[in-house]
């Protein structure tokens, strides 16, 4: 049975239908990179997953629960899956150890010690446990996106949202950051991730995802969809001819 | 004729001084509570809170403040309610400091990042988890300064109680030039005495300003 199951699934902002019925099925341990021009609705489709944004039609399952957008739901589901953002959106009063506690201890009621050595334990895992005290304007900006993904990590969900986590870097900065997401895809992490990194796509990727205004015009493994583009579209995307 | 020494005028004005002071006190900390009230039903869910924080604020603010004074000292006495000068005073200033409070905490609420909500709700945080434990810690930083500025707004407005009555530094200085003939004596030293209240203030929240906003502004 697949991880997360997205059917049919619609987004409207006022007149604009951002996303005209989306199906994706994702296995277990399975990385899916989506890929396609701003606009496309990419980043609407992660965030409809996590329920950042309600859906007007169809249904997303993830691990055989619905999305529902009632809190009760929505926190459960926020339980398994766990988001990245494009601007890291690290707690900034908060030091790199204490963004990773804070979530544990207020939703899932952690003890605070037994937080504390998730959060060691989820900083190290990213290469950061010496930061643990440190401030996130003390961090650059490849370390913050590190500790937002140990902070993700640390409430151990089943699958992680991507939302273009390199794309707010500095170039010599995005290296570290996907060799985290590489290691957890190794791990056998279920991701979805939007994405410009196309070598990382086509390295670390199972499946990749071609959106195209609001619908998936292509999808299959990066073999095919970067070696044998079969619409014009995705054609002119990936700029061969 | 009574002869009146500079420090007879000085003494009494400083001695209702401490009312100003004692209704700056009230106004700002009971306008703080209240304020608070306001500020959780305009930024919360219930869409009734929202349109009645909303219609508070704009009459508190649309409206002056000496109206606001003549309608709780002789309004309620229209209904047979005996409001002394110091109570109706208290009130519409609480009132009035509440509605600008609210106003001036919504908009560092709302000053802190969109990705900070989405961030914690991302976690499973609730509403009010969120609000407790990311938003609010940020925006009373940045809520400090503005919050310390007005403060010297509720001192000034003080003054205009003393027209229903209430004697404090003004009042007092109106008194005090009656029985001396000395009105620019007089209300030079009110002046005197409502800057050496009003001055620390504002240059609290300039220090404040900058001390917050250094390089390490966030922890």
């Amino acid at each position: 049975m697949s991880l997360i199951a997205i059917t049919e699934v619609k987004k409207r902002f006022g007149d604009n239908e951002v996303l005209k019925g989306i199906n994706i099925d994702v296995d277990p341990g399975e990385v899916i990179a989506i890929i396609g021009k701003s606009g496309s609705g990419k980043s609407t489709l992660l965030r409809c997953i996590n329920g950042l944004e309600s859906i007007d039609d169809g249904s997303i399952l993830v691990a055989g629960a619905q999305l529902l957008p009632d809190e009760l739901h929505l926190k459960a589901l926020r339980l398994k899956v766990g988001m990245i953002f494009q601007q890291f959106n690290l707690f900034p009063h908060l030091s790199a150890g204490r963004n990773v506690m804070l979530s544990q201890m207020v939703v899932k009621k952690t003890p605070k010690a037994e937080a504390e050595v998730m959060a060691r334990k989820m900083l190290d895992r990213v290469g950061l446990l010496h930061k643990f005290d440190a401030y996130p304007d003390q961090l650059s900006g490849g370390q913050q996106q590190r500790v937002a993904i140990a902070r993700a990590l640390a409430m151990q969900p089943i699958a992680l949202l991507c939302d273009e986590i390199t794309s707010a870097l500095d170039p010599e900065l995005v290296n570290e950051v996907l060799a985290v997401v590489k290691e957890l895809a190794a791990e056998g992490m279920t991701l979805m991730m939007v994405t410009h990194e196309m070598r990382f796509a086509r390295d670390v990727c199972s499946r990749v995802v071609f959106m195209h205004q609001g619908r998936v015009h292509e999808i299959g493994p990066p073999g095919e969809v970067f070696g044998n583009p079969k619409t014009p579209e995705l054609k002119q995307f990936l700029g061969v001819h | 004729m009574m002869e009146f020494s500079t420090w007879d005028i000085l003494r009494n004005l400083l001695l209702a001084a401490r009312w100003t002071v004692l209704l700056s006190l009230v106004s700002f900390i009971g306008g703080g509570l209240v304020g608070l009230l306001i500020l959780f039903m305009r930024i919360g869910k219930l869409k009734a809170g929202r349109i009645f924080a909303r219609g508070y604020i704009e009459l508190f603010q649309g409206t002056p403040l000496l109206m606001q004074l003549f309608l709780a000292f002789f309004g309620l006495g229209l209904f047979g309610i005996n409001v002394p000068a110091w109570l109706a005073a208290g009130l519409a200033l609480i009132l009035w400091t509440a509605s600008f409070l609210a106003e001036i905490w919504r908009g560092c609420v709302e000053a802190v990042a969109k990705g900070q909500w989405e961030a914690s709700s991302s976690l499973g945080m609730g509403y009010v988890q969120q609000m407790r434990w990311v938003i609010l810690p940020q925006a009373l930083k940045v809520a400090v300064p503005p919050t310390v500025g007005f403060s010297v707004q509720v001192v000034k407005g003080t003054a205009l109680t003393s027209i229903i009555g209430f004697v404090e530094l003004s009042k007092a200085g109106t008194m005090v030039t009656n029985a001396t003939f000395l009105p620019f004596t007089v209300y030079g030293f009110v002046a005197l005495i409502y800057f050496a209240l009003c001055w620390p203030l504002s240059k609290s929240s300039q220090i404040l300003e900058r001390k917050l906003n250094v390089a390490h502004r966030n922890h």
